[in-house]
């Protein structure tokens, strides 16, 4: 078992259809799938190997929500018990009443006191299946923005601009003299004295995001 | 016989590939075979409309083809035609098999396919680079797609034909092939042969869909291995 584990290359760009290894010790998870005794990948993406689960981190593409991802959104609408959310992923996300910590009786309340259109938030996927997508402000994190900017990178480029443990988060915020949240769908919002400086390291790690030295690069800005 | 630039039978056209030539597409990519030249760009997985037309159960692809107007010596018409709309409906099938659709449910994946140079083959060049605009927009894939044309001119089989090539011949078939697992998505005939020639010319293009498959993983590796 444990001489077959180096056989795997982690960190080893991968494209859809190819081979990781052939072999029943392992487990297929998040973007791979098992086809007689090989498992294969489904995306364009990076091995990732923890245990004995494979799975593969993408590099490109749309915001797929996960239950449990911190996300900005825009309200786009307002319905009777709750808010349609453009999180920019695939479909609107809503809202429910139920998910607002305050209880708002609707008889007495407009809800467009709370959030109104346009208003931006930060919350949390509470769960996500197919096209149904249901957030919560129930998370000591979540909250309305009320001044602030925005900027948008694509959502595979998250997981570089955090870093691990946060720790490229940690250093851009101490480089622009910012207060930085960034959401799981790629939509960044951001306050404090540098935003210009801000501004150009998002788009530094949009466009380096897979190169190495990013880390560097950005504490020498 | 000999063919035009002095190619051999199983010689295909000079290949260009590019990816990511679409910044505003979640993905997109450049094929050209020769002179042909398609760029396919990828939206989605996304929202449907009209809203009737969504499936529980799994995610539409919408793939458009079409020729802009200076891709042919004559001015080609722009807008859907019945030829458009068949070679697009043709990518749809063959490009189906390859997406995890069943993932996407209640979506749509747009491929917009655009032929920017035509010179034979834009049926396959434009799969060739469908499939790897939706390998680059990070959908979920049993494995990327390879396509090529062959045909018999004379009495000797010859693959790729270009232009003038394809005016000579008796017959061309276009195939698309899945090399990670063997199967073939798309299979088309046009003109008359008999079965031992259509079975040589479907192996032909097997063998060189194999290369292509090769230089799309070397294109795409590029694009993302810095």
């Amino acid at each position: 078992m444990a001489s077959k584990k180096e056989e795997i290359e982690n960190r080893k760009l991968i494209l859809p259809g190819e081979e990781i290894i052939s072999s029943i010790d392992y487990l297929p998870g998040r973007n791979c799938f098992r086809e007689g005794n090989s498992i294969y990948s489904k995306k364009l993406g990076i091995i990732h190997v923890t245990n004995r689960v494979i799975s593969v981190i993408p590099l490109s593409g749309a915001y797929i929500p996960k239950a449990g991802d911190m996300v900005i959104g825009e309200v786009s609408d307002i319905q009777s018990n709750g808010w349609i959310i453009d999180i920019k992923a695939g479909h609107d996300a809503y809202l429910p009443l139920s998910g607002v910590r305050e209880f708002i009786d609707t008889n007495k309340t407009d809800l467009s006191r709370v959030y109104a259109v346009g208003d931006v938030i930060y919350a949390k996927i509470n769960s996500a299946s197919g096209d149904s997508i249901q957030l919560s402000m129930q998370d000591t994190r979540a909250r309305k923005f009320v001044s602030g900017r925005l900027a948008k990178i694509s959502s595979a480029k998250v997981p570089r601009l955090i870093g691990k443990e946060g720790s490229m988060i940690k250093l851009v915020k101490d480089r622009c003299k910012c207060r930085i949240n960034v959401g799981q769908n790629g939509l960044i919002w951001f306050e404090g004295e540098d935003e210009e400086k801000a501004i150009k390291i998002f788009k530094m790690t949009e466009e380096e995001a897979q190169k190495d030295g990013l880390t560097d690069k950005i504490s020498k800005i | 016989m000999k063919r035009l630039k002095n190619r051999k039978a199983n010689d295909f056209r000079t290949i260009t590939l590019e990816v990511g030539v679409v910044p505003n597409a979640d993905g997109s990519a450049k094929f050209g075979f020769g002179k042909t030249i398609a760029i396919a760009a990828v939206y989605g997985p996304r929202k449907v409309y009209p809203k009737w037309k969504q499936r529980s159960d799994r995610a539409l692809l919408n793939c458009v083809y079409s020729m802009v107007p200076f891709s042919t010596t004559d001015r080609c018409r722009p807008g859907p035609s019945r030829r458009s709309t068949e070679i697009g409906k043709v990518i749809t099938d063959a490009l189906a098999p390859a997406i995890f659709l069943e993932e996407y449910p209640k979506s749509v994946i747009d491929v917009y396919i655009d032929v920017i140079q035509a010179d034979s083959g834009t049926r396959t060049a434009a799969l060739n680079a469908a499939s790897m605009a939706l390998a680059d927009a990070g959908i979920s894939m049993r494995g990327l797609v390879a396509s090529i044309a062959a045909g018999k001119i004379g009495k000797e089989y010859a693959l790729d034909l270009e232009g003038k090539e394809e005016d000579a011949s008796a017959c061309d078939i276009p195939v698309a092939y899945m090399p990670t697992n063997k199967k073939i998505t798309l299979l088309q005939m046009d003109g008359d042969l008999p079965v031992k020639d259509v079975v040589n010319i479907i192996n032909l293009n097997i063998k060189a869909c194999e290369k292509i498959y090769e230089k799309q993983r070397q294109a795409l590796k590029a694009r993302w291995d810095k």
